[in-house]
């Protein structure tokens, strides 16, 4: 079949033919080149890769045989650009322009390995060719980001070939919207968005909601700072979103749909407006959808950026085309959403979910994960980790399997400090809960929460009361103003943390902020002020001594508090090549006597720059 | 302002057309021509539509991306996320203070710059980063910023001559 016809698939039989006559695509001995396209890898030289491997296929004739892809993300970011050749996933890193060709003649033509561009596994200096030999992957279990190494995201054909809109032609000619309903609430699945509500919970409550207008809103507004799971999903497989969107319209009674993304993801926007468009051109999307009588159709609404539109309330009133602001709930959307009628809001990773449960079954889908959540959920693992990216670990997961087996330990030798989880309303955990078990029960129980899934890990020369200051300096410009106890509360506390942070606190201070966050908590309106505490408290809790040696001794043990430590230089150690006197801004180092150079406390700024260049490692901090 | 009054009224009625009253749209669509949201423009949006400037006002200043400002020749973006200022991003916003004399939100005198924050650039794993005119630059020091800095003022004066 030529695979450009865009004739519309008419009933489920249209879809299995078509996937029938793509099979070759399945071909695991083809030979293929993927090049990873997300936004970290292009930061280090990937979107130049593209066109020299490109050429230099053309050049070979190859052009044809070897299929040449850029994917969404590959995960591990850390090491980008990404390239991996198939058959056999063979994993290079660092990969630049002219390494093009010799990766074509070599590792394509010859299926000879370069050695220099593998990875090498920290812990015993081993090169690992294979992909999936490698820890970062090899202890997760990517059963949602793996299909992003074999899909083109800009293919509809590619979706399908890999068994795509399967669960939508199950569901929608062998199953009641019941009937989806109960499975997703045997899957055990829970929103991934943040507070982890029942997905099949929150749709029968939808559809049991009286009218006949109802609606579909994805969340992709993905504000966490630090965070990026959702978009790499939108831009790895666009069609799982989609299609997830499409069953839970069928399961809940919509016709229309509507995806937020925010406008700092353009890619992102393409993909899924590419996406929405090739669906429709197939009659994934539309009337009568594979013959079933069910019609629903997907509108693109782009979020103008603030964090707080991400919460349900305030995102229904951004995708109106409003003023982004939450309101007090009940009326859940269930009941009252977008244009006032009953809605469905769920998260991109939720959407992702519902399709490979409908293809595995709720049962089998359930094995992963724990009693109350089920499946697997994404991290973005970053900080000062060894092995930053995208890691996906089924729920029951620990800390310290996430943080130390897949990334690999804290970066330089340095000692963990503390992981922070959630985002801003999130809380910042020590070394003592390492071995706690992510889901959503007991992130919440040790003060922190699972949010969408940032994940930064902090060493010692962090400070968890200048994180806790940040959290709140974002929140405070975040905090839509309109209740009093989180537009004033998160500024109170924000003065308190200026205090501390300057060296003006007192210890009185720490009891004061203890109450406020509390207050703020219990009288706020919408999640944005009632978690907002959670970077307080938990840091507060966990973290005590490190108030009291800001508030007590005045002094900032990792520092980073630009008044509480000082920059000097060990004369020992010097050796007087005056560089650092050179590049220093401030004027604040002049040579002494004896030959070495000095810092003067009262000129200097405390940038670092002098430490960074140092090649003696003179510059002490402290 | 440098357009036509013409000009500034098909673009009014394109975006009306495409989006009708949504505020938000609008302004998007407004912001696209002109790289930012002028005044005059505004003002003529709500006499046209009855939506009252307020309002208008409201969902301008509320959202990031939307900006009241001209835009400078050359626009700074800074990570302000959490990950890039546990790894230093604030030295790098206190550099470009060093440098250019500028802070988040403002513009250089010659508006030749302008420092703006975000709060992730989605490419954490190599915090600290910033983009310059589209292009990203990560792993960052105060030490690399000032290079790529004064780059881009070398080349400035170059094509000024
Ligand atoms: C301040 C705030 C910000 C939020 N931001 C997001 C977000 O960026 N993405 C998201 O999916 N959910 C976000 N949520 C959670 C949503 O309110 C909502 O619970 C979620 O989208 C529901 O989908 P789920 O059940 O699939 O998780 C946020 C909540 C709050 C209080
Ligand atoms: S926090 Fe800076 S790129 Fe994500």
């Amino acid at each position: 079949m030529n695979t450009n016809t865009r004739s519309k698939l008419a009933i489920p039989d249209d879809l299995t033919k078509r996937r029938e006559m793509l099979k070759d695509r399945l071909d695991p001995k083809k030979q293929r080149i993927v090049v990873c396209g997300d936004t970290g890898c292009t930061v280090c030289g990937s979107r130049e890769l593209v066109p020299v491997i490109e050429k230099v296929l053309q050049e070979r004739g190859l052009a044809k045989k070897v299929e040449l892809k850029i994917a969404g993300c590959l995960g591990f970011c850390e090491n980008g650009p990404l390239v991996l050749v198939f058959p056999g996933a063979v994993f290079y890193q660092q990969v630049q322009a002219e390494d093009a060709e010799e990766i074509v003649e070599k590792t394509v033509l010859q299926g000879e390995i370069i050695e220099r561009l593998l990875y090498t596994d920290s812990a015993d200096g081993r090169k690992i060719t294979c992909a999936y030999d490698i820890p970062f992957y090899k202890l997760q279990k990517r059963v949602l980001l793996e299909t992003g190494w074999y899909i083109d995201p800009l293919d509809i054909d590619d979706y399908i070939a890999h068994g795509g809109y399967a669960a939508l032609a199950k569901v929608l000619g062998e199953m009641t919207p019941e009937g989806v309903i109960a499975e997703m609430k045997k899957a055990g699945l829970r929103g991934r968005g943040g507070a982890g509500f029942p997905t099949g919970l929150k749709w029968e409550f939808c559809r049991a909601s009286a009218g006949d207008e109802k609606y579909i809103l994805c969340n992709a507004d993905e504000g966490d700072p630090g965070a990026f799971m959702d978009r790499s999903l939108l831009e790895g497989n666009p069609h799982a979103v989609l299609e997830g969107i499409i069953i839970s319209a069928y399961a809940v009674g919509a016709k229309e749909g509507i995806i937020y993304i925010r406008i700092e993801y353009p890619t992102a926007v393409l993909k899924i407006e590419q996406a929405v468009r090739q669906a429709r051109e197939l009659g994934l999307l539309g009337r009568d959808i594979l013959g079933s009588g069910f019609d629903f159709e997907v509108a693109i609404s782009k979020g103008a950026g603030a964090f707080v539109c991400g919460e349900e309330t305030a995102l229904i009133r951004a995708a109106e085309g409003k003023v982004g602001e939450p309101r007090q709930k009940p009326p859940y959307p269930a009941d009252v959403g977008f244009g006032g009628k009953p809605t469905v809001i769920n998260n991109v990773e939720t959407f992702v979910n519902v399709p490979l449960i409908i293809n595995r079954g709720a049962a089998a889908y359930h094995e992963i994960g724990t009693e109350s959540s089920g499946g697997t959920k994404i991290f973005c693992l970053v900080g000062k980790v060894k092995n930053s990216g995208l890691v996906e670990v089924p729920f029951g997961t620990t800390l310290r399997q996430i943080i130390f087996g897949i990334g690999g330990g804290i970066k330089n030798g340095k000692r963990f400090k503390a992981v922070q989880t959630g985002g801003p309303s999130g809380g910042c955990l020590p070394e003592e809960m390492l071995d706690l078990k992510v889901d959503f029960k007991d992130l919440a129980q040790a003060g922190s929460i699972m949010g969408s899934g940032g994940m930064i890990v902090m060493d010692e020369d962090t400070c968890v009361v200048d994180v806790a200051r940040y959290f709140l300096q974002f929140l405070k410009s975040e905090s839509c103003g309109k209740c009093f106890s989180c537009r004033v509360g998160i500024q109170r506390m924000l003065e308190i943390y200026e205090r501390i942070t300057t060296g003006a606190g007192s210890i009185e201070d720490l009891d004061l902020l203890e109450e406020l966050a509390v207050t703020v908590k219990d009288a706020s309106m919408c999640g944005l002020g009632q978690t907002s505490a959670n970077p307080v408290l938990s840091t507060l809790r966990y973290f005590r001594e490190e108030y009291l040696a800001h508030v007590r001794d005045k002094r900032c043990p990792a520092g980073v508090c630009r008044p509480l430590f000082r920059y000097s230089i060990d004369k020992e150690l010097c050796i007087g090549c005056g560089s650092c006197a050179e590049q220093c801004q401030a004027e604040a180092i002049v040579e002494t006597e004896e030959g070495s150079y000095s810092i003067n406390p009262e000129l200097c700024t405390r940038c670092g720059v002098c430490m960074e260049i140092c090649v003696a490692d003179a510059i002490i901090k402290g | 302002m440098s357009r036509q009054l013409s000009d500034v009224e098909d673009v009014l009625q394109n975006a009306l057309n495409k989006h009708g009253l949504s505020v938000v749209p609008l302004l998007q669509e407004i912001q696209e021509h002109f790289r930012y949201l002028p005044e005059e423009v505004l003002r003529m949006l709500s006499r046209k539509t009855g939506i009252p400037l307020i309002e208008i006002y409201h969902a301008a200043t509320f959202y990031n991306s939307l900006s009241l400002t001209p835009r400078a020749r050359h626009q700074i973006k800074i990570c302000a996320g959490t990950t890039c200022h546990i790894r230093g991003g604030g030295k790098l916003i206190e550099e470009i203070f060093q440098v250019l004399g500028i802070r988040p939100g403002e513009i250089t005198p010659n508006g030749e710059f302008m420092l703006e924050t975000v709060n992730c650039l989605g490419c954490c794993a190599f915090a600290p980063a910033m983009v310059v005119d589209g292009k990203y630059y990560g792993n960052l020091t105060p030490g690399e910023v000032r290079k790529i800095l004064s780059k881009l003022r070398e080349r400035a004066a170059l094509m000024e001559k």
